[in-house]
């Protein structure tokens, strides 16, 4: 027993002290006053973005080297990812970084790239998702999962959480009457778009690609912070 | 098997499974239509087996009162088995990822074939499958030996080991239909992960209240490893997979931390898993099965503790030198680098003293393929530990990271050191548990070893060029200043070595085929044979010939 309670001991220093002052050290992540939340529609996306295990070749993490900067655009800063349960930063580059990758390419571009890859980038190895726009969203949980999010800390608004299912086929609607109350919970900014192609229906491809669309583009802190490389 | 347990044991298997089944009752009908109910029926499925196996033969005779002087070895000879078929999966299913990578159409026009959910099955297949199980097979043999005692019930390690498998058989089944966490080793859902701790507390348990009935007043070192690999598991798996279920009667939850901190956290648990999982636990094996098979007293004892309390203390820090140049706090990153290096003392010092244990025994190496094995292995973990301190090293990250290199890095530890000290310590073990004088083959050995080691070395090369090629063209400058090469380039260029990388990864795969083979026809084919020196005993001699009971 005395040889447990020294491996719990001489294991448990490092962690410790490495993981512990994270949570208490202001500086650990920067002030970003404009930071907005994910919205269901996004947030629905990122969890078929974890579903499918896409972390395992792309990274959302751009390192402090020149070079990294010159491709992905600013490097990544903690504030970006504060809402991010679990964090996507990635260990693996078999496809490019996507940590600002919203925008950078059209909706039809993303979809039509994730319906099949090789169509527009001949050369690539990821695999072909086309399931995604036939398969419709599942809107109905988003409450539950908002809920959950705010238990871990994550500040949504009770009428956030309240019209999670609505705000979620609105924001894929531009159309719809309720569009205008995705814009009042969430910013003027909030890409309101029927992202898959097609309004009549909120499919995962809406939502994946809604959620790429969003990828570095929660805070304009990095931009405003780092000067452009030249 | 089920001969060899009593009455109780037999009405406390029933117990046990009829409470699994029930629980998987309630989870189908909790989460009726959904996936949640999917892994109750797994659950049921899995439990209703194990019940009808034990039912169908309850009446069975029951063992006599002498089972009592020797060990039980029924659950480590399922174990061993177990270990080899989920080897051969995992690395099945690595070959066909890997070939993925060469040709992207290779799978089935269905969601569950796409890499991201099938590489989790690899992963998860290998470490805890194929490692985990040796493990615990290993470590039953191994606790009940040094402590020249048997284990104190029948049915605690077969709680671990199928409670265990359990565990496996959700995690592979879940990421097919992409139920996941998305943090990397630790991929099950909440369930799977409270289901692992409940068998985590009773494997500890078990193995304490073995190490309680010892008969030898020393606890041999190899079981200070294994305790570490249990305990330290145990912290990391439950911190790092904190986290808040959508609902209890579904399978998605969020994970408590975000962001940098939970970068940090998966880290330290991602490295550690690395550390107490796929280092400390093997150098417990490594310590028994090495001097035992070249019939060689450990070079130093003294040093295998010394290095057993360095691994402990270092290892934990080092997870933050996966976040080099990232947006976690520089002193996390530094503090990681500098444990890196330190950690090379201890690790090396463990490698010496393995070598050192074979001074005087290197023509059994040229002889016995089986020590072979294992004196690979040590050379591979020498290797690996060298080539990771160097890795954590700033200027190197910046090249190595995110690329191939890492995977090569990871892979010339897991099939150099884990699966060649597994293997060796399972062609060590198998005559001995099922009573057999040999293995069934022993050129069936020496097959696997080469096949293993060039496929090693195959896979290893190839994955250093790739990497070292992507750091490489990621970061060159045209004339002009501008990057020289887009991204598909990099992936263009990884083509040849990808078709090389699965080509060494099907050598391998053969190879521990041949190994599950070579394992189910020594069971089968060659004449049983009394072992008259493996049984419990309190006596100060060394190996006497009169078997000891245990007090009861």
């Amino acid at each position: 027993m005395a040889l447990s309670f020294g491996i719990i001991l001489a294991a448990g220093v490092g962690g410790f002290v490495e993981i512990a002052p994270l949570f208490n050290i202001d500086e650990t992540v920067e002030k970003a006053p404009d930071m907005r939340l994910y919205t269901p529609l996004e947030q629905a996306g990122r969890d078929i973005y974890i579903r499918e295990g896409c972390y395992a070749c792309h990274s959302q993490m751009i390192r402090s080297l020149r070079d990294e900067v010159e491709r992905y655009g600013p490097y990544s800063l903690a504030a970006e990812s504060k809402y991010d349960h679990p964090m996507l930063w990635g260990s693996k580059r078999t496809g490019p970084d996507l940590a600002r990758q919203g925008g950078k390419y059209s909706d039809d571009w993303q979809a039509r790239h994730l319906i099949n890859p090789r169509a527009l980038v001949p050369e690539s190895v990821m695999p072909q998702y086309a399931f995604l726009a036939k398969t419709p969203l599942d809107s109905a949980s988003m409450p539950a999962r908002l809920a959950a999010l705010r238990k871990v800390g994550v500040p949504y608004s009770d009428a956030q959480i309240e019209n999670a299912a609505i705000d979620t086929a609105a924001q894929a609607d531009p159309d719809s009457v309720a569009a205008a109350d995705v814009f009042a919970r969430y910013g003027d900014k909030t890409n309101v778009r029927a992202f898959d192609g097609t309004a009549d229906q909120v499919t995962e491809m809406d939502a994946l690609v809604a959620y790429l669309q969003i990828l570095g583009q929660l805070t304009t802190l990095p931009s405003q912070t780092q000067p452009l490389p030249k | 098997m089920i001969a060899n347990l009593t009455r109780e044991d037999r009405g406390a298997a029933l117990l046990i499974t009829s409470i699994g089944m029930a629980i998987g009752l309630l989870m189908v009908a909790v989460g009726i239509g959904g996936q949640f109910a999917v892994h109750g029926l797994v659950v049921i499925g899995f439990c209703a087996g194990l019940f009808f196996l034990v039912a169908r033969n309850l009446n069975a005779p029951e063992p006599g009162s002498e089972r009592l002087a020797s060990y039980y070895d029924d659950p480590t000879r399922v174990g061993v088995l177990l270990s080899l078929g989920w080897g051969v999966i995992g690395m099945a299913m690595g070959v066909w990822v890997a070939a993925l990578l060469a040709w992207p159409d290779l799978r089935f026009d269905a969601a569950w074939s796409s890499f991201g959910r099938l590489r989790p099955i690899h992963t998860s297949g290998v470490i805890f499958g194929f490692g985990g199980n040796a493990l615990i097979a290993t470590s039953f043999h191994i606790m009940q030996r040094t402590s020249r005692a048997r284990m104190p019930g029948q049915i605690a390690p077969w709680f671990v080991l199928l409670g265990f498998n359990l565990f496996c058989l959700i995690a592979a089944s879940g990421y097919l239909l992409g139920i996941t966490q998305s943090k990397e080793y630790a991929e099950p859902e909440w369930y799977a992960d409270i289901w692992l701790v409940v068998v985590w507390v009773a494997y500890f348990s078990l193995y304490i209240r073995t190490l309680a009935r010892r008969n030898e007043p020393h606890i041999y070192v190899a079981n200070w490893y294994y305790l570490a690999f249990i305990l330290v598991m145990a912290v990391l798996h439950i911190v790092n997979n904190l986290a808040v279920p959508v609902s209890f009667a579904g399978t998605k939850s969020y994970s408590a931390f975000a962001g940098v901190q939970d970068a940090m956290t998966q880290w330290w648990y991602g490295h550690n898993a690395v550390a107490f999982f796929l280092t400390s636990g093997f150098l417990g094996m490594l310590y028994y099965f090495l001097p035992k098979r070249a019939e060689r007293p450990i070079y130093s004892y003294r040093l295998s503790i010394l290095s057993f309390w360095g691994i402990t203390f270092f290892y934990i820090w080092v997870g933050s030198h996966h976040l080099l140049y990232t947006a976690l706090p520089l002193w996390v990153q530094t503090l990681g680098v500098t444990f890196s290096i330190m950690l090379l003392v201890p690790s090396w010092a463990s490698a010496g003293n393995a070598l050192m244990t074979l001074n005087g025994a290197w023509h059994k190496v040229r002889d016995d393929a089986t020590l072979r094995f294992m004196l690979v292995a040590v050379i591979f973990y020498g290797l690996s530990t060298f080539e990771g301190s160097f890795m954590s090293l700033r200027p190197v990250n910046s090249l190595s990271h995110y690329t191939d290199w890492t995977i090569g890095h990871v892979h010339s530890g897991a099939m150099g050191w884990v699966a060649m000290i597994s293997f060796g310590s399972i062609y060590a073990l198998t005559p001995l548990l099922w009573g057999r004088e040999t293995m069934y083959s022993w050129k069936a050995v020496e097959w696997h070893f080469w096949l293993a080691l060039s496929g090693t070395v195959i896979y290893v090369f190839a994955m250093w060029n790739s990497g070292l090629t992507q750091g490489i063209m990621w970061r060159t400058y045209a004339e002009g200043g501008t990057l020289r090469y887009t991204f598909i380039e990099s992936v263009v260029a990884m083509h040849g070595y990808y078709i090389a990388r699965a080509f060494g990864g099907l050598l391998f795969v053969i190879g521990a085929m041949i190994a599950l083979w070579n394992v189910v026809m020594t069971i089968r084919r060659v004449p049983a044979q009394v072992t008259e020196r493996d049984h419990p005993t309190r006596s100060e001699a060394l190996e006497p010939a009169v078997p000891v009971m245990p007090a009861e």
